[in-house]
C-alpha cells in the first residue's frame, strides 16, 4: 500500500511537472503571439542557450599585443617607397615633406615660360592665381611644390591646345624628379571614343589635380578632383551666386530640369540616352538634341527631330533660373560644366554621373548640399527629388551658394583651395577640421595657423552653443608725442579702463618719439602694455600675442568717448561678433560718370563703413589682415599712412556679406577743436581724402568685386532718447549734450 | 471542474478495487492530464501555431544545435577580393530600391556549422560572443529582415572577426556556398583582426570576390573608399570596466603610453621624449613579475610600480595610440572611453568611419617620422582645444566604440546614407556630441542674404469684428510704399465680412480670408496667398505707426531675414523669490521679445509655427486665447539662437489695447503671460530667449541734421 501511495505520488509529481512544462510554454507562447504581431518572427537572430559560454573573438592579451611590434618602421618606412608609387602614390610615399619644413614654408615654385610656348586662357588664369597667392616663390630651392609651365589642361589629343611631347620635355626638367612635389592642373584627358583617364604622359609621382576624376583612379588622400571650369570663368572676385531670397515653399516652377545633348552613340550615351524618359512635360523638364558633332544626322533615330523642335523651346538660363532640381548628367566625361552652372544658380544639382569623385571631395560634404543619384536608378529620380522636404530644399539650396562662393566663383578660388588642401596634408597638425571646410565663410577664410580651436573664430559661437568672452582688449594707435597730462590720449585712457568689460589696455606706439617712460603713464587698474609698431599704419592690425581676448577695441589716441559708449558698443559686439561695431560712419558709392567707386564722409542715411579709430571687432581679423591680404595692399596703406580702416572694412565685409554695425554716440567724432601743440589731423587735409577715394578702387579691383555692403540703420540702447525718466534709464550719459 | 465532476462519477466503474482515498488522487491526476493534453492540442491547431512553434523551438537552442554543413574538398573559392570595387561596380542597387523610408533591408543567413570533409571545424573558435552579440543586435534594428528575397545587405553568419582563428581557403569555400552569395555581390563581412604574421595584411585574407568589407585596421591601400567600411577594433574591456566620465581638464600626466608592443625603435624614441620633458610623460610597460593568475591584461609597469589599466588612462590629457603589427589597436577604444586624447601615429591607416567622423575634432594624427615632435606638437594646442576633444574622444566611445551593437548599427548606417545620400546624416548629427546638440543652433536660414527691397512685404491683418478700427489700419498701411499686399484674417465664423464696396479704397491687392475656427494660431498660418517672403503681421488695432517707421521696419527686416523685427519690445526675468520666469512689459532697457501685434517676420517662420511648434503649444495658445507671440518669439528664437530686433515704438502706444474692466483682470492678463514664459521654456527644456540692449534706429535719427534729408524723417514725430 505505502508502496503504491508513493508510486502514485511519484506519477502525479510528473505530472504536474509536464503539465507545468506545457502550461509553462503555452504561456510563454501566448504572450509571443500577443506581443508580436502575426506572421512576424520572434527573433530572428536565437538567443543561444549558451551565449554566456560563447568565447571572445580574441584573447584579451593577444588583443593589447596586437600582433607584436611588428617589422622596423625605419625600414618599412623605406620599403614602401619604392613599392607604392605611380598609382598608388600617396602623400606618405610620394611627397617629400622634407621640401616643406618649418612654419611659413610651403612655397609654390612656377617653371618659368618657354619661348614660343602658347598658354590657353585658362591655363593662363591659374598661374596668375598661383603668382599673386600668398605661397608663391620664384625661387625653386625653397618651394616646396612645383607648378609646370606647361599647359597640361587639355589632353585630348584632338584639340588643338594639345602639347605634343610632354614625356620628353619633361623628363629635361632637372627638378622634375620624377614628379614628386609637382602638381598637375588638368581638364580634359582621353580622347574620342572612350575619353580615358590617362594624360597622355607618365605624370609619375606628381598630384594631380583633375576634372572628371575617376574614383577608381583618384588616388585618395593625394590626387585632388577639381571642377571643370570655362575658360570664361573670371580670374578672381567672381559673380555671385543668384539666390537672393528664401522663398517659402522653396519650389520654383518646375522641378527637375535638364537640357542639353542627347548621345546616340559611344562613351556616356547609356545616361545620356535615357534621360528623355523622365520628362513629363509639366513639372519635369528633360530636354535632349541629337545635333551635336559634324555627322550627327548619321545616327539620328526616331526621336531626333521630335525633340530637337522641343528643345528649342527652352531656353536653358530661364530654366536655371526657375528650377528646384537640376539634373546634372555625365557628359563624355564625369565632370560637365552644368555642375557649376546649377551650383551658382541655386538650382540643386542632382548628379547622375557614377563613380565620379566630386570636387574638392577631400574636405567638402557634399551631401549636404546636391542629390546623389545613380545612373543605374534613373527612372527613380522623379520620385526621389519630390520627396525631398522643404527643410531640405531650403538647406540644399542655400548650401550650393555657400560653396559656390566660398570656392568655385573664381579661378582664383578653384587654384587657392586646391593649394591649401595640398598645405592641410603637408602640416595636418594645424590643419582646417571638416567643419571649418563645410561651415561659413569657408575653408579658405580660416587660417589654421591662427588656432585649429573653433571658439576662437568669430564665426561658430552660434554653432557651438556658446557665446563670445566677456572682456575686450583696447588698443590705442598713438602717433603723436607724449608732451602734456590733459593730451587726449590721457583722458581716453581713463576712460577706457573705467569700463568693466576691460581687460587690458595695449598702446601701440607709432610716433616718431621713442616711447615714453613707464612712470609718465596714470596708473591704471587694468595692466597696460606698450608695444613699438614700427611707425608703420598696418601695424595696428598686426597680431598681437599680448592680445588674450577676442573682442578687441581699436582705437585713435584722439577719440573721444564715454565708458558707457563703450559698454554699450561692447554689448551690441556680443550679438554680432563677426561684424565691425564702432561710430563713425563712412559710406562708398558708385559715381556712374567716372565710373569708379567713390568714398564720401557726409552725414548720409546709410553707411557701408565705419571706421576703426573706434570700433570693436574679433581680433582674428587681426591675423586675416595680415596674413590673408596680399602685401602689396598693406604696403599701400603703410606708404599712403592711410586707407587701413577702408581695408579692414572691405576684409570684414567680404568675410560676412554683411554691412558693419554702427551705434549710437553722443558726439559727432572728431568735432573738437584741435589742441595746440599738436600736429593737423590728418583728416583734414585733401589730399587726405582723395587717397582714400583711390583706396577704394583700389581694394575694389584686388577683390574682384565690391565687397561693402549698406546699411540704413544705427543701434542705440533700448530708451535712447525715449521720453521716459532719465533714472530709468542704463546709459542716460549718451543722451547729454 | 465540469469534467473532473463526469469522470469522479464514473471513477468507481473504472478502478473498482480502490480505496475513496487513492481514487481521488487518480482522479485529479487523469482530469488534470486530460485537461492539459485538451489545452494543448487545442494549442497546437490554434492559427499560426505550428510556425511559432517552430521557432520558439528554435530560440531555445545551443549553438551546438547549428546545422552541420559538410564543405566539399573541390567546393569552389572565391576571387580575391577586387580592389577596384565601388558601389556603383560591385553593388547591386536594385536590391535596395526605392523606399519611402530611407533604410536598407539586411538579411542574416542562419547558423550553420561548416566542417571540412573531414568533419574539422573552419574555425578554432566557432561563433564568438562579440559575433553574436553584433548579429543579435542588427536583428533586432529597423534594419532587419528575415525576408531573403526582399534584402538589400546579407550578413553571413560565419565569424570572421579574428583571423587568426580561420582556415583561409574552407572558410572561403564556406561563404561561396551561401545561398546568395553570388559573387559576393551585397554580402558584408566584419573583420577586426586581419593578417597574420609574418606580414600582417591590413585586410581580411580570406577571398571574398565584391564582398563589402567591414575591417579593423585597413590600410589607404587595401581600403576601398566608398566601398569599405573601417570599423575600430572592439576592446572587450569596454564591456568590464566601467570608466566613469570625467570632466575635461589637465590631467596629472600629459602624455601617456599605455601600449604593450611598441617596436624598440619608437620606445627608445619615447625614453628620449621621457628624458626631456620629465614627469609629463608616463611610459607604461608590461609587468615582468606579477604573479601568474593575475590579470596582466589589467596592469600596466613603470620602474617597479604598477598602475591598473584602464583606469590610469584617465590621468593623462594625451595618450599615445603606435601602430604594431597591425595598424588597428584596441587600445584606440580604451582610450577614448577613458576620455583621454589619441595621439595616433600609424602611417596609412584608415581610422575607424573617417568617413563620417571628424577625427580632428577628437584626436591628434601624427606621421610616425615626427614621433620625435610629439611634445612640441601637443604643446602647441589650446587648453580649451584640448578640453573640446576630451569630451570629443568620449562622445566617439559612447556613440560608436563602446559595445559591438554601436560599431555594427554605425556601420549599416553608413552603408545606409550611401544608398540613400539625399537622406544622409548631416556632419552634425554625426560629430556633436549631445550636450553640444543641444545647445547649439543650425538655423535653417543660414546664408547671409539681404533681400532687394521689391517685391516687398505682406501685412496679415488678424481681424474679429472691429471694422472701423480694422479699416483704419489698412488705411495708414496701404500708405507704406513697400507693401505688396494686404491679407485681412477674418476670424468670425458668426459674421461675414463687410461688402467688398465697403473697404477702403487701396493701391495693392486686399484679400479677405475666412477662418473655419477662430484661433489666435490663425495669424500664423502661411497662407497660399502670402507670396513675399516679409510677412507684417499686425493687430486691427494698431493705428499709431507711421508709414515711414513701417517703411523703416520693412529696411531694417531686410538685414536681418531671420529674426522678427517688431515695434514694442518686451522682457522676460528670473524671478528668484519665486524661482521661476517673469513677463515684464515696463519700460525697460532690455529686450527679449517684440510683440507680434506689429512685426515683420519670414514667412518661414509661419510654417515652423503651424507644423514644427514643439509640444502642445499650439493648442495651449489657442486654448488660453493669448501668448501666441510669445510662442512665436520662442520659436525663432529657439533654431536661430539670435535675439529679435526692437524698432522705435511712441511712447503712448496702447498694447495690447485690452478692454481691461478693472486692474485686477490686467494683472491677470500679465500673470498668465508670466505662465505662459514658463510653460514654454518646460516645453523647449530650455530658454531660447536672448536678451540685448540695442534697438535699430535711422542711421540720422535724432541727429542735428534737417528733417528733410533723413530717409525717415517721420519716426518718433509724434
Amino acid at each position: 500500500m505505502q508502496a503504491r501511495k508513493k508510486y502514485v505520488l511519484l506519477g502525479l509529481c510528473t505530472c504536474c511537472w509536464l503539465l507545468l512544462y506545457y502550461w509553462g510554454g503555452l504561456q510563454e507562447r501566448l504572450l509571443g503571439l500577443l506581443t508580436h504581431r502575426r506572421g512576424e518572427v520572434v527573433r530572428p537572430w536565437p538567443n543561444w542557450l549558451d551565449r554566456d559560454l560563447l568565447p571572445g573573438y580574441a584573447d584579451q592579451a593577444e588583443l593589447q599585443n596586437a600582433g607584436g611590434p611588428g617589422d622596423s618602421p625605419r625600414q618599412r618606412r623605406q620599403s614602401w617607397a619604392g613599392i607604392y608609387k605611380d598609382s598608388r602614390c600617396r602623400m606618405d610615399t610620394c611627397f617629400d615633406f622634407a621640401r616643406c619644413q618649418g612654419q611659413s614654408s610651403f612655397r609654390v615654385y612656377i617653371y618659368p615660360p618657354e619661348k614660343g610656348e602658347r598658354v590657353s586662357e585658362s591655363y593662363r588664369k591659374i598661374l596668375t592665381s598661383v603668382v599673386e597667392s600668398r605661397y608663391f616663390t620664384s625661387d625653386p630651392r625653397e618651394a616646396c611644390l612645383f607648378v609646370l609651365g606647361i599647359d597640361t589642361l587639355d589632353r585630348d589629343q584632338l584639340s588643338t591646345q594639345f602639347v605634343p611631347n610632354m614625356d620628353e620635355r619633361i623628363r629635361g626638367y632637372p627638378l622634375w624628379n620624377d614628379g614628386r612635389n609637382h602638381v598637375i592642373f588638368n581638364l580634359y584627358s582621353g580622347t574620342w571614343p572612350n575619353y580615358t583617364e590617362d594624360l597622355g604622359f607618365n605624370v609619375g609621382q606628381a598630384i594631380l589635380a583633375k576634372a572628371s576624376l575617376n574614383t577608381e583612379h583618384f588616388r585618395p588622400g593625394f590626387d585632388i578632383s577639381i571642377p571643370l571650369f570655362s575658360k570664361e570663368h573670371p580670374q578672381k572676385g567672381g559673380e555671385r551666386g543668384w539666390l537672393v531670397r528664401n522663398t517659402v515653399p522653396p519650389r520654383r516652377k518646375y522641378l527637375l530640369m535638364f537640357k542639353g545633348k542627347r548621345y546616340l552613340t559611344g562613351i556616356g550615351s547609356d545616361t545620356r540616352n535615357a534621360l528623355h524618359h523622365i520628362h513629363n512635360g509639366k513639372d519635369i523638364v528633360s530636354l535632349t538634341t541629337c545635333r551635336h558633332g559634324k555627322d550627327w544626322e548619321k545616327h539620328k533615330d526616331a526621336r531626333c527631330d521630335h525633340d530637337n523642335q522641343e528643345y528649342e523651346r527652352f531656353d536653358y538660363q530661364e530654366l536655371l533660373h526657375n528650377s528646384t532640381f537640376c539634373l546634372v548628367p555625365r557628359g563624355r566625361r564625369l565632370g560637365s560644366f552644368r555642375f557649376l552652372e546649377s551650383l551658382q544658380a541655386a538650382c540643386i544639382p542632382v548628379l547622375l554621373s557614377n563613380g565620379w569623385e566630386l570636387p574638392f571631395s577631400d574636405v567638402i560634404q557634399w551631401n549636404q548640399a546636391v542629390i546623389e543619384g545613380d545612373e543605374r536608378l534613373l527612372l527613380q529620380v522623379p520620385s526621389t527629388v519630390r520627396a525631398v522636404g522643404t527643410d531640405r530644399v531650403l538647406a540644399l539650396r542655400q548650401r550650393t551658394q555657400m560653396l559656390w562662393e566660398a570656392y568655385f566663383s573664381s579661378v582664383d578660388k578653384i587654384v587657392l583651395t586646391t593649394l591649401e588642401i595640398i598645405k592641410d596634408r603637408v602640416n595636418s597638425h594645424i590643419s582646417r577640421n571638416k567643419f571649418m571646410w563645410n561651415a561659413l565663410p569657408g575653408g579658405l577664410l580660416v587660417l589654421p595657423e591662427y588656432s585649429t580651436h573653433l571658439a576662437h573664430y568669430p564665426f561658430y559661437y552660434l554653432n557651438l552653443g556658446i557665446s563670445p568672452g566677456q572682456e575686450f582688449t583696447a588698443v590705442i594707435h598713438a602717433t603723436s608725442p607724449l608732451v602734456s597730462q590733459s593730451q587726449p590720449i590721457m583722458k581716453l585712457l581713463q576712460v577706457v579702463s573705467k569700463s568693466k568689460y576691460c581687460s587690458q589696455i595695449i598702446i601701440l606706439w607709432n610716433s616718431e618719439k621713442p616711447p615714453p617712460h613707464r612712470s609718465k603713464w596714470p596708473p591704471m587698474p587694468v595692466p597696460l602694455i606698450i608695444t613699438d609698431g614700427r611707425r608703420k599704419t598696418s601695424s595696428r592690425f598686426l597680431p598681437n600675442a599680448a592680445i588674450e581676448t577676442e573682442a578687441v577695441l581699436s582705437l585713435d589716441e584722439d577719440t573721444v568717448l564715454l565708458t558707457s559708449e563703450i559698454n554699450f558698443a561692447f554689448h551690441v559686439w556680443q550679438s554680432f561678433p563677426e561684424r565691425i561695431v564702432g561710430y563713425p560712419p563712412r559710406s562708398h558709392f558708385w559715381d556712374p560718370v567716372k565710373k569708379a567707386w567713390g568714398y564720401t564722409s557726409k552725414w548720409t542715411n546709410e553707411y557701408s563703413i565705419v571706421l576703426t579709430g573706434a570700433a570693436f571687432y574679433h581680433r582674428y581679423y587681426h591675423h586675416l589682415f595680415s596674413h590673408y591680404l596680399p602685401s602689396s595692399l598693406r604696403a599701400l596703406v603703410d606708404r599712403t599712412s592711410n586707407c587701413e580702416d577702408i581695408l579692414m572694412n572691405f576684409l570684414v565685409s567680404s568675410v560676412t556679406h554683411l554691412p558693419p554695425i554702427k551705434v549710437a554716440q553722443r558726439k559727432q567724432y572728431k568735432e573738437m577743436p584741435i589742441l595746440q601743440g599738436t600736429k593737423m589731423a590728418p583728416w583734414a587735409n585733401p589730399e587726405h581724402f582723395t587717397q582714400r577715394q583711390e583706396c577704394v578702387n583700389t581694394f575694389a579691383s584686388w577683390f574682384g568685386y565690391m565687397p561693402l555692403v549698406h546699411s540704413q540703420f544705427r543701434l542705440d540702447p533700448v530708451l535712447f532718447k525715449d521720453h521716459v525718466s532719465v533714472l530709468r534709464k542704463r546709459y542716460k550719459d549718451l543722451e547729454r549734450v | 471542474m465540469c469534467a473532473s465532476v463526469k469522470y469522479g462519477s464514473r471513477g468507481p466503474a473504472l478502478i473498482p478495487r480502490m480505496k475513496t482515498k487513492h481514487r481521488i488522487y487518480y482522479i485529479t491526476l487523469f482530469s488534470v492530464v486530460l485537461l492539459g493534453l485538451i489545452a494543448t492540442g487545442m494549442f497546437q491547431f490554434w492559427p499560426h501555431s505550428i510556425e511559432s512553434s517552430a521557432e520558439w523551438s528554435l530560440d531555445r537552442r545551443s549553438v551546438h544545435d547549428a546545422p552541420l554543413v559538410r564543405i566539399p574538398m573541390s567546393s569552389p573559392i572565391p576571387e580575391r577580393g577586387d580592389l577596384s570595387c565601388r558601389m556603383h561596380t560591385c553593388f547591386d542597387v536594385y536590391r535596395c530600391g526605392y523606399n519611402p523610408k530611407n533604410k536598407i533591408k539586411v538579411y542574416i543567413y542562419p547558423l550553420q556549422r561548416f566542417v571540412d570533409e573531414v568533419g574539422v571545424p573552419i574555425s578554432s573558435t566557432g561563433l564568438s560572443r562579440e559575433y553574436n552579440d553584433l548579429l543579435s543586435a542588427i536583428s533586432d534594428s529597423d534594419f532587419y529582415t528575415d525576408d531573403v528575397t526582399r534584402a538589400c545587405l546579407f550578413i553571413p553568419s560565419t565569424d570572421v572577426l579574428n583571423q587568426n582563428s580561420l582556415r583561409i581557403r574552407e572558410t572561403a569555400q564556406a561563404l561561396a556556398m551561401l545561398p546568395r552569395w553570388d559573387k559576393g555581390m551585397n554580402h558584408l563581412l566584419f573583420n577586426m583582426l586581419p593578417g597574420g604574421p609574418p606580414d600582417y595584411n591590413t585586410a581580411l585574407d580570406v577571398p571574398r570576390d565584391r564582398a563589402l568589407l567591414a575591417g579593423g585596421g585597413f590600410s589607404t591601400w587595401t581600403y576601398r573608399q566608398g566601398y569599405d567600411v573601417s570599423i575600430p577594433v572592439y576592446s572587450p574591456l569596454s564591456a568590464e570596466v566601467d570608466l566613469p566620465e570625467r570632466q575635461p581638464g589637465p590631467r596629472r600626466y600629459f602624455i601617456l603610453s599605455s601600449q604593450t608592443a611598441i617596436h624598440r625603435e619608437y620606445r627608445v624614441e619615447l625614453e628620449r621624449l621621457k628624458e626631456e620633458n620629465g614627469e609629463a610623460l608616463l611610459l607604461l610597460d608590461k609587468c615582468s613579475n606579477l604573479s601568474q593568475g593575475l590579470a596582466s591584461v589589467r596592469k600596466r609597469c613603470y620602474k617597479g610600480q604598477v598602475y591598473d589599466y584602464p583606469q590610469i588612462l584617465q590621468e593623462s590629457s594625451f595618450c599615445v595610440v603606435l601602430r604594431g603589427a597591425r595598424l588597428g589597436q584596441a587600445t584606440l577604444s580604451d582610450v577614448l572611453q577613458a576620455g583621454c586624447v589619441p595621439v595616433i601615429m600609424a602611417d596609412s591607416y584608415i581610422l575607424p568611419f573617417s568617413e563620417v567622423l571628424d577625427w580632428k575634432r577628437a584626436s591628434v594624427v601624427i606621421p610616425e617620422e615626427k614621433l620625435p615632435e610629439m611634445y612640441t606638437i601637443l604643446k602647441s594646442i589650446p587648453h580649451r582645444q584640448v578640453e573640446e576633444m576630451q569630451r570629443q574622444a568620449r562622445w566617439f566611445w559612447e556613440a560608436y566604440f563602446s559595445s559591438m551593437k554601436a560599431i555594427g548599427m554605425t556601420t549599416l548606417q553608413i552603408i545606409n546614407d550611401r544608398i540613400y545620400p539625399y537622406a544622409a546624416r548631416t556632419y552634425e548629427e554625426w560629430n556633436n556630441p549631445s550636450v553640444v546638440k543641444w545647445s547649439s543652433v543650425n538655423s535653417p536660414l543660414f546664408l547671409p542674404l539681404i533681400p532687394p527691397r521689391s517685391p516687398g512685404f505682406t501685412a496679415v491683418v488678424l481681424t474679429y469684428d472691429r471694422i472701423e478700427s480694422l479699416f483704419r489700419v489698412i488705411t495708414e498701411i496701404s500708405k507704406v510704399s513697400s507693401l505688396a499686399k494686404l491679407l485681412v484674417v477674418w476670424n468670425n465664423q458668426n459674421k461675414s465680412p463687410p461688402e467688398e464696396s465697403l473697404w477702403p479704397k487701396v493701391t495693392v491687392p486686399l484679400k479677405v480670408v475666412r477662418t473655419k475656427e477662430n484661433k489666435l494660431s490663425n495669424r500664423f498660418f502661411p497662407f497660399d496667398e502670402i507670396e513675399t517672403e516679409a510677412v507684417l503681421a499686425i493687430d486691427d488695432d494698431i493705428i499709431m505707426l507711421t508709414s515711414d517707421e513701417l517703411q523703416f521696419g520693412y529696411e531694417v527686416w531686410r538685414e536681418f531675414p531671420d529674426r522678427l523685427v517688431g515695434y514694442p519690445g518686451r522682457l522676460h526675468l528670473w524671478d528668484h523669490e519665486m524661482g521661476k520666469w517673469k513677463y515684464e512689459s515696463e519700460w525697460t532697457n532690455e529686450v527679449s521679445m517684440v510683440l507680434t501685434g506689429a512685426a515683420f517676420y519670414h514667412k518661414y517662420f509661419n510654417y515652423l509655427y503651424t507644423y514644427k511648434m514643439p509640444g502642445d503649444i499650439k493648442n495651449w495658445v489657442d486654448a488660453h486665447m493669448n501668448c501666441e507671440d510669445i510662442a512665436m518669439n520662442f520659436l525663432v528664437a529657439n533654431i536661430t539662437g539670435k535675439a529679435p530686433i526692437k524698432i522705435f515704438q511712441h511712447r503712448h502706444q496702447c498694447y495690447p489695447c485690452f478692454p481691461f474692466s478693472s486692474t485686477l483682470s490686467a494683472s491677470f492678463f500679465f500673470l498668465s503671460r508670466s505662465e505662459c514664459i514658463n510653460k514654454f521654456a518646460s516645453v523647449f527644456g530650455t530658454m531660447p530667449l536672448k536678451v540685448v540692449e540695442h534697438r535699430a534706429d535711422p542711421v540720422l535719427y535724432k541727429d542735428d541734421f534737417p528733417e528733410k534729408l533723413k530717409s525717415f524723417p517721420n519716426i518718433g514725430s509724434l
